[in-house]
């Protein structure tokens, strides 16, 4: 889709080059010089740097920043409820979300497994990986609605107290994030089956799965984060 | 080398010949759905520009009801049956006419003109990238953010109309439906939707923006190199990123317990007209509080932010001297930002919240007023001495300078817990965060329109309508704006519909008379400028690439640029933003494309292979 020429042979060719272009490193140091005019001194440019395109993986960990917000105001949200009246009601944890717990732990080893077969250029074992990190999400997708049904079950609801509300209010947002991960999985095997395997291809998928792979990992460990909250600040 | 040459050659071919999208052939791929960042920021803008008209005829109508309050208007009878019934507005109309005016400016105008607009247009070329980092997220970020102004809109014509609650829409009266009055029903629903889309938008933005600036300068383009406007672009969308997701979770909150019952900002055992509304025991309106106003503080920073970096950028351009301070600005801007994370207090000194976090507020709050103050007196000394041509928007940049000091002082009232006792909630706050936020940030808009109207549409605006549309706005703004000071400290309360029952605020009649003249005229003179923006764009005498004698990267492509902003030729920088009057040199400005002069043949025998000129002047 949208990759540069910088993105395809980037990192093949950006060692090689490094002598070719120092020359015009030596202009190091450019406008600001004796005048110090305009701008500040003593900067160093990165004229001697060839660009290095990282847009993917700068721009997850910017928008992982912006999640973590969401889910830092949801918890300041969460703590000054839990003190503010005797109506704060903890649930028992639900059985279903050791399972799921341990399913969405799991996937972030088997996505290791994953990015480790790709670095090595192992497209088969890659794919397979992938395929089972995915079928874990969404064991893990399911479990979490079993739990809901669970508590359902019971007749506890989203209204029914403070910690109920948040409990579903945090798996749900919680859950819309990982879909989204697993749409972003189902991404590297659309493009794994795009066509064949040319070294190039294949870089450009061990960074692509780098990238799915930071957001997967964080997930994970919201969840983890999530699971601690709802179940031991009561 | 002449190796050296041909290696240059061939990696400037593979590394940056191909621009990442084709430019678009068809109509909806190139004016509508287009992933060209150019395009997308004149979509912003025009946006912006719908709201900002829809947002003045509001408060032309809230003035008139202030003014002859009980009058029969017979065209509102037939716009609004339910808002205005014979002709005569209801209170619950004004109210409403207040949240939606708020709601527009605030999140429509002063988020999306500024850093949706001239950011999104200008980062990419000022930093000499050939579009911003993801496109197609961009186009996906206008077009979420205009969904959500449709939505607002909506809110408009749905049972019960527009929502009261204000553009904090404070629980309990935004969280317990239609029992808080007509617009409180589906209205206020509709807000929370389109304030959550909006959120979903500026955060895709706000990603796009960081990894463009940190990830796609041009070769030499190191961050002390970078106008003023990419560091204000860059703090504001930083702001933005920690911000709006608050906003977001605040929202969801919101939505649930009206539409959920749950209990998170609905206190227990509340009863409205005679009836116990909930059965639980209590959640809090002060945690609202606290999470808008996390948010809402930074936003009144993600208004002004790119302001203060256009102006600086124009002051430095026409005052033809270099930013006086320029890591003092850097920094500055980023003291600002920072600071804006934890002041949010200020706006709850009433709220009931102990004596001492008062004061912690307080503190943090007055010592926003020191990098704000390197602000305002580095604008001076980058005028000082200066040869300035006075221009449309250099007036306009000037004019920031004023009203951000005017607004900004009587921030260091507000400020003060003890002061702000009697002063919260008066036209004395009215006044205060309208210069400073309102206002200043759109003479920032202004003074970047008429700055970048000959790069965006390669003519040039007419100066005398320019001038025309300066002065009278500038001192029609005061006009409006100084006697509500008055106003505040005799203690004339706001989001009041009329003032006919209080005998103390009577004898302010001629004062409030006097500011519905301001509004008038200044409204008026918009159309000039409206007139001159649409005719400027067909009629408008031709730009050349660099009518201002600028330096910056912008000035050094034609206008409008082409479809990858530099044709092919990806810019290299050789020096900082703001080299004006360089002594010794011939021109009075130095462009950032031209090479040290010690440097020149071996820079111009290099770049020769790929053709670029070094100052950009010979297209």
């Amino acid at each position: 889709m949208v990759t540069t020429a910088t993105s395809t042979k980037g990192i093949g060719t950006r060692e090689r080059e490094q002598p070719i272009i120092s020359p015009l490193g030596g202009r190091g140091g450019g406008g600001n010089g004796p005048r110090g005019n305009g701008g500040g001194g003593g900067d160093r440019p990165r004229d001697d740097e060839r660009f290095r395109d990282d847009r993917g993986r700068l721009g997850m960990w910017v928008g992982l920043a912006s999640i973590l917000m969401l889910f830092t105001a949801l918890t300041s949200a969460y703590i000054v409820r839990a003190g503010l009246s005797d109506d704060w009601r903890p649930l028992q944890v639900p059985n279903f979300l050791w399972a799921s717990t341990a399913l969405i732990l799991a996937s972030s080893v088997t996505f290791q497994m994953a990015h480790r077969a790709i670095k090595r250029y192992e497209v088969k074992t890659y794919t397979r990986w992938v395929t089972l990190t995915g079928l874990l999400g969404l064991g893990f997708l399911t479990t979490q609605l079993l739990a809901w049904r669970q508590l359902v079950a019971q007749g506890v609801y989203l209204a029914s107290n403070p910690h109920s509300s948040f409990f579903y209010l945090l798996t749900g947002v919680h859950g819309l994030h990982l879909l989204g991960g697993i749409l972003g999985l189902g991404y590297l095997l659309a493009r794994r089956w795009n066509k064949l395997a040319s070294r190039e291809a294949i870089r450009r998928r061990q960074r692509a799965a780098g990238v799915i792979g930071l957001y997967w990992h964080f997930m994970d460990g919201l969840w983890v984060y999530l699971f601690l909250l709802l179940f031991l600040w009561r | 080398m002449a190796e050296a040459e041909a290696a240059h050659g061939t990696h400037a071919e593979h590394a940056e010949g191909v621009h990442r999208h084709p430019a678009p052939t068809n109509f909806i791929r190139k004016y509508i759905f287009s992933i060209d960042h150019k395009v997308i920021g004149i979509q912003y803008l025009l946006l912006a520009m719908a709201s900002v008209f829809v947002g003045m005829f509001l408060s032309i109508l809230m003035r008139l009801n202030l003014t002859w309050p009980g009058t029969k208007w017979p065209i509102l009878g037939t716009l609004f049956p339910a808002g205005a019934p014979n002709g005569i507005m209801q209170p619950e109309f004004y109210l409403s006419l207040v949240t939606m005016h708020g709601t527009m400016m605030v999140f429509f105008v002063l988020t999306t003109a500024p850093q949706g607009g001239f950011g999104n247009y200008f980062l990419p070329i000022q930093i000499g990238a050939d579009d911003m980092a993801f496109p197609t997220l961009n186009m996906m970020s206008f077009w979420v953010t205009f969904v959500g102004f449709l939505v607002l809109l909506s809110a408009f014509f749905v049972e019960g109309g527009a929502p009261l609650g204000g553009w904090t829409a404070y629980p309990t009266l935004s969280a317990i439906g239609k029992d808080a009055g007509p617009g409180q029903g589906m209205g206020m629903n509709l807000w929370i939707i389109s304030i959550a889309i909006f959120c979903a938008g500026s955060l895709l933005g706000a990603l796009n923006f960081i990894t463009t600036l940190l990830n796609m300068r041009a070769r030499g383009m190191s961050l002390m190199r970078m106008p003023l406007t990419c560091w204000s672009w860059f703090t504001t969308a930083v702001l933005a990123l920690l911000a709006f997701p608050v906003l977001l979770a605040a929202g969801i909150l919101l939505y649930l317990d009206r539409n959920a019952m749950t209990s998170f900002f609905i206190p227990g055992g509340l009863v409205v007209s005679d009836k116990l509304l909930v059965d639980h025991k209590g959640g809090s309106p002060i945690l609202w509080q606290h999470l808008f106003w996390f948010f809402g503080h930074p936003e009144v920073y993600i208004a002004i932010l790119p302001g203060m970096g256009a102006t600086s950028h124009i002051l430095s351009t026409f005052a033809r001297k270099p930013v006086f301070g320029y890591r003092a600005m850097v920094f500055a801007m980023f003291g600002i930002g920072l600071l804006g994370f934890f002041v949010w207090g200020h706006h709850m000194f009433i709220s009931g919240m102990s004596p001492y976090s008062g004061m912690a507020f307080s503190i943090l709050t007055l010592s926003i007023g020191v990098p704000s103050a390197i602000k305002t007196f580095n604008w001076i000394g980058t005028l000082w001495g200066g040869r300035i041509r006075f221009t449309s928007p250099m007036l306009f940049a000037i004019g920031f300078v004023s009203l951000f000091v005017a607004g900004g002082i009587t921030g260091l009232v507000l400020g003060q817990t003890t002061l702000d006792l009697s002063m919260h909630d008066t036209y004395f706050v009215l006044a205060h965060f309208h210069l400073v936020m309102g206002v200043a940030a759109i003479f920032g808009i202004f003074a970047g329109i008429y700055f970048w109207f000959p790069k965006m549409f390669g003519r040039m605006m007419n100066e005398t309508l320019g001038k025309l549309h300066f002065w009278v706005t500038f001192v029609g703004v005061y006009l409006i704006f100084a006697p509500m000071h008055i106003m505040g400290i005799v203690g004339m309360p706001r989001r009041y519909a009329q003032f006919t029952e209080y005998d103390f605020l009577k004898p302010l009649h001629s004062l409030v008379l006097l500011v519905t003249i301001g509004v008038i005229i200044t409204a008026t003179i918009q159309l000039v400028f409206l007139f001159n923006f649409f005719w400027s764009i067909f009629k408008g005498r031709r730009a050349g690439d660099n009518p201002w004698e600028a330096t910056t990267l912008e000035w050094s492509t034609p206008s409008p640029p082409p479809h990858d902003n530099f044709a092919g030729i990806p810019p290299v920088v050789h020096r900082g933003a703001y080299e004006f009057s360089v002594p010794g040199a011939a021109r009075d400005f130095i462009m950032q494309t031209e090479p040290e002069p010690g440097e020149a043949s071996e820079i111009v025998s290099t770049e020769g292979s790929s053709g670029n000129g070094h100052n950009g002047h010979k297209h």
